[in-house]
């Protein structure tokens, strides 16, 4: 706002100089220079721009603490809240909803053998490789689906079939295939999550305004150079869009994967500790395991989708808070 | 496909090849001779554009105007080579024409002075020299401070002259304009008037500036050119000798304007008739 009000200040200064009156005659009578308006149109200039300027909004920490952090707070606390009140009006049986504090202790207990990161980070390594994986392979397939039209009408309506499969579906045939070790765990990542990053960049391309690739020829991109300077940025909202969904996918793929199948050598991630914790009958321990699973895909996407995503949407001016 | 259909590609790239193109001989100017258009299938064709012919002087300033359909739009592709006339010739000895339109068409993901280097880019100015020019280009739609400035930060006015920066880092010598001020307020609009003239004089491009607003033509242009609707006909042309600088609310230009609308009715009544 101080910004916008110095420079409107620098403009009517110009005016006053040049006399706004005599300007406007000397305009109005056709006999006068060009240069000698000039100065008054750079002046007029800067002054419209000041007054249209879009003005964009910082917001301070303590608002960003009331508006973004404190109503999942609240609602995690009226949720244990609800959960305790249950729990002391002894709703069910207590095999069948334990203490809150039954949970916390199992959490401790895991923490103080060590095994806590462990457990995560089977998981989250196994995720996230085969996260990238399926990056690689989807990417390609999507730019092709999406341009090439013969190939679409071939695999496109295979790709948004394949995305509605509950990939859980795939892990006997993976097991059959492959038996149990990772290579079944990311078989089965990957026919999750290739489908709808695949998808997302199709999305992404198929909405990118003609005017954009219109404008891309007349300044002499086509073909290659078209792509990658302005098909691809310009789909750039609906890939991350597709990445966020395909981490979903991946993470919800190999949990199943890791609950159904289980081996000594598969290690010891959260879909098979919740399992082991079913067999012990330990209620405590398996809600555990569905909390970290939780709390796991929900922190991934956190940490590493939701700031590209944001970056991405606010260099655009897509982000409602941006405007 | 008719005969007389022959094709300038050559033409074109060759005089693209010869460097950045100056006042000399014919560069800058377009020539449109016998130029049909249809859309739609052979036989059940609509023809958009009929027998057009219509020459641009090197450094001129032509405004075509028209009612609905009288195919401006499709002219301009044709010119700018991204359609082929169903038949007639083109010529464009300056090389690919730059174009703008009615909306800024920047790219979002990149900043302003970033969507004129992209332009430079692809016209093959080496990346040592596009941040210079592009600042030199911003300066000369007084936008020196707006280089970094993303596409959503600009007033309309202003995502208007970073276009018009763009189109001219084409260093092309024609500039073709499709209703590029249509969607702006009457105060920005006037005050752009007012620059595109200043920068079509100290550039001395050739402009081929399409509107449906007779006022905005005459304001502007060193000839008027009127096209008739379904198809389009050149029916009429005028020559603008009002002295620059011009205001839009000139008597000259508002006697011209409404001598220009007499006909422009005209021709729009008789679609009413058939």
């Amino acid at each position: 706002m101080a910004r916008v009000k110095t420079t409107r200040g620098a403009a009517a200064e110009r005016d006053t100089d040049g006399g706004t009156e005599s300007v406007r005659e000397q305009a109005a009578a056709p006999t006068g220079e060009g240069e000698s308006t000039a100065g008054d149109l750079a002046g007029l200039e800067a002054g419209l721009d000041a007054l249209d300027a879009v003005q964009t909004k910082r917001v301070s920490p303590a608002e960003v603490l009331v508006q973004k952090v404190l109503p999942p707070i609240v609602a995690v606390a009226v949720v244990l809240a609800l959960w305790k009140v249950l729990v002391l009006a002894k709703v069910t049986d207590d095999y069948k909803l334990p203490d809150p504090g039954l949970v916390w202790d199992a959490l401790r207990q895991l923490w103080l053998r060590g095994e806590l990161l462990d457990i995560i980070w089977t998981s989250v390594s196994r995720g996230l490789f085969g996260f990238l994986i399926a990056l690689v392979i989807a990417t390609p397939l999507g730019l092709v689906v999406a341009r090439v039209r013969f190939i679409r009408a071939g695999l496109g309506p295979i790709l948004s079939g394949l995305q509605s499969l509950p990939s859980v579906a795939w892990v006997p045939p993976a097991v059959i295939w492959l038996g149990l070790n990772d290579q079944m765990m990311y078989t089965v990542i990957l026919l999750g999550a290739v489908p709808s990053i695949a998808n997302g960049l199709v999305a992404g391309i198929d909405q990118v305004p003609p005017l954009f690739l219109r404008a891309g020829r007349t300044l002499g991109a086509r073909g290659l150079v078209s792509a990658r300077h302005i098909l691809l940025p310009a789909a750039l909202p609906g890939y991350v869009a597709g990445l966020k969904q395909g981490w979903a996918f991946s993470w919800r793929s190999l949990m199943a994967a890791e609950i159904i199948a289980k081996s000594p050598d598969l290690g010891l991630g959260l879909g098979q500790y919740l399992e082991n914790q079913r067999n012990n009958s330990d209620m405590a321990g398996v809600l555990l395991g569905i909390l970290l699973i939780l709390v796991v895909g929900i922190a991934i996407e956190l940490l590493i989708f939701a700031p590209i995503e944001r970056r991405v949407l606010r260099s655009r001016g897509l982000l409602a808070s941006a405007r | 496909m008719s005969p007389a259909l022959t094709t300038e590609k050559d033409d074109r790239a060759g005089a693209a090849a010869a460097g950045s193109p100056g006042p000399s001989g014919s560069t800058g100017s377009v020539s449109i001779a016998h130029v049909h258009k249809s859309f739609g299938r052979p036989g059940a064709a609509q023809p958009v554009l009929d027998d057009i012919n219509l020459t641009v002087r090197p450094g001129e300033f032509v405004c075509l105007l028209g009612a609905s359909g009288c195919g401006k739009s499709t002219l301009l592709n044709l010119i700018a080579d991204l359609d082929k006339p169903s038949a007639g010739t083109i010529e464009v000895p300056g090389g690919r024409p730059a174009l703008m339109f009615q909306e800024h068409a920047l790219f979002p993901w990149l900043t302003a002075g970033k969507n004129i280097e992209l332009a430079l880019r692809l016209r093959g100015v080496p990346r040592a020299d596009r941040r210079p020019r592009a600042e030199q280009l911003l300066e000369l739609v007084r936008l020196g401070g707006a280089y970094g400035k993303r596409v959503h930060e600009l007033s309309g006015g202003m995502r208007q002259r970073v276009a018009l920066a763009r189109a001219l880092a084409q260093d092309s010598s024609v500039l073709l304009m499709d209703e590029p001020f249509a969607a702006l307020d009457a105060i920005t609009r006037d005050v752009l008037h007012e620059e595109l003239t200043r920068i079509w004089r100290e550039t001395g491009v050739s402009v081929l500036f399409v509107t449906h607003n007779v006022r905005e033509a005459v304001r502007l242009a060193e000839r008027v050119v009127l096209l008739s609707s379904r198809p389009g006909r050149v029916v009429r042309q005028w020559t603008v000798d009002i002295p620059q600088p011009r205001r839009i609310e000139d008597a000259a230009v508002a006697d011209l304007s409404v001598e220009i609308t007499e006909e422009l009715r005209g021709e729009i009544r008789r679609h009413g008739q058939s």
